[in-house]
């Protein structure tokens, strides 16, 4: 790289940015997807006990926050749409709804997975050991990783989007420097799709 | 700096998209709660994979997107279905 003596370089690139962002969505998928892949092993060894294990996850939180994560990655994408057309009130403002939906998504993950503690169902617990199949203890295993590694990746993305909304409002993201904006969004709707699989494996598939 | 054209996807766009991502949503439920046996993962999957697609197209913009970025896209996607085709097809063939 060249070293700028007196004036500033302008190192924006969009385009570089945007390649890096799909680059680092690889690697998540990698990630995500070696759980798909023990996920569905263990299903075909236990489909038995995975069904039965799958009765236990209530449906309507699992679709609850299908919708809230679907209309958070449109008002991300609407964001980006309001920046170009150079309307910043509306990006922040879609951006905000997104921050919320995502909070209400977490909300809704810790009301869940608490009813599951208050029944005495976590990793290794006494009562999964002593009443619960191989294959049902499995399901709750993957049960926790995979949606317990998607909160920690809304926490992320939460944090990115605050933070693209912060140079938002300061002014250094606009519309002829929306990569951050576009990037967080895309980042967003990596988790988006992750949820969008994850929802039918565990909360439908009974 | 250069002034590429940058489109602007139209709010109306997403509207839609995000219509028919939540009636994919509802019509998933409505397939797997009757008893179709062996189909229901297959129809859960599959409204599942029309999901993505609908995402990856529009929200995440690949629809406007140059073709490189299109193409690499199509190619990590597909390693990534073999690579799991395979796996299945090992433990079911094993």
């Amino acid at each position: 790289m060249e070293k700028s003596t007196q004036i500033v370089h302008d190192h924006y690139d969009a385009e570089a940015s945007k390649i890096g962002m799909w680059l680092f969505i690889f690697t998540e998928l990698l990630l995500f997807g070696v759980l798909f892949i023990i996920y569905s092993v263990y299903r075909y060894m236990n489909s038995d006990a995975f069904h039965l294990a799958a009765e236990e996850l209530d449906t309507f939180i699992g679709a609850l926050n299908t919708v809230l994560l679907l209309i958070s990655s449109m008002t991300i994408a609407m964001a980006t749409t309001a920046l170009q057309k150079r309307n910043k009130k509306l990006t922040l403002l879609l951006s905000s709804v997104t921050v919320v939906l995502g909070i209400v998504f977490l909300v809704n993950k810790y009301f869940e997975w608490g009813t599951k503690f208050s029944h005495g169902i976590w990793p290794g617990s006494e009562y999964m050991v002593a009443t619960m199949s191989q294959g049902e203890i499995l399901f709750f295993g993957l049960y926790f990783i995979m949606t317990g590694l998607h909160a920690l990746h809304i926490i992320i993305g939460l944090i990115i989007i605050a933070f693209a909304m912060v140079r938002v409002s300061k002014g250094t993201v606009h519309a002829d420097r929306a990569a951050l904006l576009e990037n967080a969004g895309l980042y967003w709707h990596l988790v988006d799709i992750i949820w969008i699989f994850l929802f039918p494996l565990f909360y439908l598939i009974t | 700096m250069s002034k590429e054209k940058h489109h602007i996807v139209p709010y109306r766009v997403y509207i839609i998209i995000l219509l028919a991502l939540l009636a994919l949503t509802f019509a998933s439920i409505g397939i797997t709660s009757i008893e179709l046996g062996e189909f229901t993962v297959a129809g859960a999957l599959l409204f599942a994979v029309i999901k993505s697609f609908l995402v990856l197209t529009y929200f995440m913009h690949l629809k406007y997107d140059k073709p490189y970025i299109k193409i690499m896209v199509a190619f990590v996607f597909a390693v990534f279905i073999v690579t799991i085709v395979i796996t299945m097809l090992d433990y079911l063939y094993r």
